[in-house]
């Protein structure tokens, strides 16, 4: 191969730099390291690739809207253009947030991208953390990442929230007053902390600019410094793989990162850019010139949270309001405390610790690599649904007005109907998706032992009419069968063999009650020597 | 300015196909515009009289051949005005037909002619809220922004933010207000139907229900944002964020990773 000199001048000039920075810092190792990672391909796998590029946009236009935006208080009586808005008093933060709507080149369109990203990145979180839940990634060794994973899904919230609070507009005021009488339900230290966090009563002048830190700097770089604790992880766990042909605990089969991953990976930011530009383009989102400046006093209709925070507008709205008490004059808000503090405490305790308590109930300590097909999991197939069915209603609940214009139907009939549903329909949607899973399950047994249907009819010779059964190929057969067969566990007698009672035996059957609830109805894999046998009875 | 911001998003959205979609799945109900309403003019005892044979025909098996009303059933409308009449039949709510939480606006049943003569009839019977003037109703004579100042402490709590419209309890609502026309803005006011309460003279004055009106007129030339999404608030946002933004993009995941393999 002949070379220009120019082009190996300019080569060489690449290598030396190349070197330069790799005699300083070894960087080359990290790269060849990386580099040749390799990375399971399917399409689940890109949904946590969403959240990252939707952060990536978030963080673009914020600093965009940054430069513009006043965190302050200060009233001031509105100069610009929109004409409804004519000399009305308001405070510099919401006069600012107008000024950049109206005034600024393309600012419009910024806030407009970034609110529809944020939208976006709350959403594809939870679709993330859904595949990985319904998929069993969070097993052993990925338990930790799990938890990092579900800290950015609160620090997401948080960050959320801080935005929509900013602009103080009638809709943000409403949404912190609400909070501020979720804080104050706490018993004892509730005040305390509402005057701390307000700096004072409610509204008072401090808290905007503390939000404003709060959403452009502490909450964006907790974010960031987990996204990079959660991808390092990622990395030092490789990712997981469904099941598959050759595929075990012990390897990975994919693409390696670099060039063919990093090249669809790098389309992709521009597939998620895409759609939040169009949309931003397209549809208006939190127009805050129609919600007009903060006043404690009006409330119009459509007053909600941004949907991430729905569902506990939705646990207030459904919660009836006698439980509140006094005690030696205190009053005790359980009509506030219940469902905005214990029941969301609850909901996230519990998905925080899932990988544990599933840990409790299979009793495995091994490495998984490879994914469980959610049919395999029954019970763990059916939280996930009972919990997301769970979720919605709520979260139809806190829409339920607009749900009741949209149908014409009475609000009151549906926060009825709903204070029944949120406990009932979980349990429902729990059991049938169990059965649809072990159904599922029996059909993959049925289809191993002897294999597809073909719609042919052969006569034998006796005269007998058979259908033609093509048996699996390898790969369908690995597909079916390889996958851990749990079985509850066995409780160990109360007392060992010289009548001393165990310690820790009340945890145990504990331990032992969950693993009957996940593993009693169960389908058990075929067995080799059972397709040995199907197939020799086939011929 | 705000014009200006409005003609480049303007230009922005010759995807009326997401425009389709919208108006199918937000609901935003199509709402049929009554036909204007024009000023009153002094009702002539004709007018009463063929008033008096329309409403024996049409209303006195509910309202009573009197008028008075039937326990249960309808109420007096001795006293109401005639500028009640013009807007319940203007707006199609009278006569009324399905029974439900609220009487329904609907095309109206009567043209112009039919609704004075049954407002003079009506206003004969006892002295109410007369239809409003041309010049009481004409939003271009408004301020709009003392509108939205009353608006939003008047109203807003049951019609949204800017008008987009609201649920009540029991299965009623505060409809939307962009297609009403000011003449039936005014008189809702005035006469406040149903569930909703009378703005006299004293709580909002004719200059108020003007500034009202003109506020109310300054919200349909559309969002300078884009398309409105009904003007309903977050929920209807998040419904799209997760139907047009999830959606796509977990789509054309989907898309490409089937063709890649
Ligand atoms: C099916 C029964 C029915 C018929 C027919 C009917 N109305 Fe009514 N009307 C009602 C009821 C019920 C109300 C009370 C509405 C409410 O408050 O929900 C009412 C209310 C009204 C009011 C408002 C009274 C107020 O307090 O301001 C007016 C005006 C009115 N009707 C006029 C008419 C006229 C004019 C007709 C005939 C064209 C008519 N109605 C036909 C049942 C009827
Ligand atoms: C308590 C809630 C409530 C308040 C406050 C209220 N309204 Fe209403 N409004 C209603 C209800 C309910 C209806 C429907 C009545 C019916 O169908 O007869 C209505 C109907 C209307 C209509 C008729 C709409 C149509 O197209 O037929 C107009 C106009 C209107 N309101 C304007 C106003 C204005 C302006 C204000 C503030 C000054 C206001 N409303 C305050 C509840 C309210
Ligand atoms: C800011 C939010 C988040 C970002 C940017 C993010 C990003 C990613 C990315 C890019 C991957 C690798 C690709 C994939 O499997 O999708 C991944 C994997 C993973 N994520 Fe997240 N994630 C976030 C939130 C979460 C949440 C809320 C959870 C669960 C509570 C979670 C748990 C996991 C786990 C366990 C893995 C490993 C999956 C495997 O190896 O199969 N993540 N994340």
């Amino acid at each position: 191969m002949t070379t220009s000199p120019s082009a190996s001048k300019v080569n060489r000039a690449a290598g030396a730099t190349a070197n330069f920075v790799d005699e300083r810092t070894s960087i080359a190792g990290f790269v060849k390291y990386f580099s040749r990672k390799l990375f399971p391909d399917h399409w689940s796998f890109m949904l946590g690739e969403v959240a990252l590029y939707s952060f990536i946009i978030l963080l673009i236009s914020g600093v965009f809207l940054t430069a513009f935006f006043i965190p302050a208080v200060t009233p001031v009586h509105y100069e610009g253009t929109f004409e409804t808005m004519a000399g009305v008093e308001m405070s510099e933060a919401y006069a600012s947030t107008l000024h950049m709507s109206f005034e600024v080149p393309g600012g419009l369109l910024m806030r407009q991208i970034h609110h529809w990203a944020a939208l976006i990145f709350t959403a594809s979180i939870m679709v993330h953390m859904a595949r990985v839940f319904f998929t069993g990634a969070f097993r052993k060794p990925r338990e930790i990442n799990w938890l990092v994973g579900f800290t950015l899904m609160i620090l997401s919230l948080a960050a959320g929230f801080t935005g929509y609070s900013l602009p103080d507009d009638v809709l943000s005021g409403n949404g912190l007053r609400i909070i501020e009488g979720i804080v104050r339900s706490i018993p004892i230290v509730g005040s305390y902390i509402s005057y701390g966090l307000f700096g004072g009563e409610f509204p008072g002048e401090a808290l905007i600019p503390r939000l404003f830190t709060a959403h452009i700097l502490l909450v964006p770089a907790l974010i960031l410094g987990l996204i990079a604790l959660h991808l390092f992880l990622v990395f030092l766990h490789k990712h997981t793989q469904y099941p598959g042909g050759g595929r075990t605990h012990k390897n990975v089969v994919g693409l390696p990162l670099f060039p063919v991953y990093t090249a669809k990976a790098g389309g992709f930011f521009f597939v998620v850019f895409g759609v939040i530009a169009l949309m931003a383009s397209v549809l208006t989102i939190n127009p805050v010139w129609n919600y007009g400046p903060y006043d404690p006093s009006p409330v119009s209709a459509g007053t909600q949270p941004d949907w991430y925070i729905l569902w506990i507008d939705g646990l207030l709205r459904v919660m009836p309001g006698f439980p509140e008490y006094v005690i030696g004059g205190y009053t005790l808000s359980l009509n506030v405390l219940i469902p905005a503090v214990v029941v969301p405490g609850l909901f996230f305790g519990f998905l925080a610790l899932y990988p544990w308590i599933e840990q409790w109930a299979t009793g495995d300590r091994t490495e998984k690599h490879v994914l469980d097909r959610p049919r395999n999991v029954p019970v763990r197939t059916g939280i996930g649904v009972a919990l997301i069915v769970f979720y919605v209603i709520l979260v139809i609940e806190g829409s339920n007005d607009i749900v009741a214009t949209l149908f014409h139907l009475s609000i009151n009939d549906i926060t009825w109907f709903i204070r029944f549903a949120v406990f009932i329909l979980p349990v429902v949607a729990f059991w049938i998706t169990k059965r649809i899973c072990l159904g599922l399950q029996r059909k993959d047994r049925e289809l191993v032992l002897h294999g597809h249907e073909t719609g042919r009819i052969v006569r034998h010779e006796s005269g007998e009419y058979v259908e033609v059964h093509e048996p699996l190929t390898d790969q369908e057969i690995w597909i079916r069968v390889s996958y851990d067969n749990h079985k509850p566990l066995v409780l160990e007698p109360e007392t060992n063999e010289f009548g001393v009672r165990r310690r820790w035996y009340r945890w145990s059957r504990f331990k032992q009650a969950v693993s009957r609830f996940y593993y009693e109805d169960r389908v058990e894999p075929v067995t080799p020597a059972e397709l040995e046998a199907a197939r020799s009875s086939h011929h | 300015m705000q014009t200006l911001a409005r003609q480049r998003y303007h230009r922005l959205t010759p995807l009326l196909l997401v425009l389709g979609l919208l108006a199918l799945i937000t609901g935003v109900a199509t709402i049929i515009a009554p036909p204007p309403a024009t000023a009153n003019t002094e009702a002539s005892a004709q007018d009463v009289e063929a008033g008096q044979k329309l409403f024996a025909a049409n209303c006195a098996s509910c309202h009573g051949l009197d008028a008075r009303g039937q326990a249960g059933v309808a109420p007096s409308l001795h006293g109401v005005g005639a500028a009640s009449v013009d807007f319940q039949v203007g707006t199609g709510r009278m006569p009324m037909q399905a029974s439900g939480p609220q009487a329904m606006a609907k095309a109206p049943q009567f043209g112009e002619k039919e609704i004075a003569q049954l407002a003079a009839y009506v206003a004969s019977l006892g002295a109410g809220p007369s239809i409003p003037t041309a010049e009481q109703v004409d939003g271009s004579l408004g301020d709009a922004t003392n509108g939205m100042l009353l608006y939003r402490n008047n109203c807003a709590m049951c019609h949204g933010s800017v008008g987009g419209g609201g649920a009540l309890t029991e299965g009623k609502f505060a409809p939307g207000l962009w297609e009403t026309t000011p003449t039936h803005i005014y008189e809702a006011m005035l006469t406040g139907p149903q569930s909703m309460p009378v703005f006299n003279e004293a709580n909002i004055t004719p200059e108020g229900k003007r500034d009202i009106i003109a506020y109310l007129e300054a919200q349909r030339g559309g969002s300078p944002g884009g398309l409105g999404l009904g003007a309903i608030g977050p929920v209807s946002e998040g419904l799209w964020a997760w139907l047009i933004g999830i959606g796509l993009i977990v789509g054309i995941t989907v898309w490409v990773g089937a063709r890649s393999s």
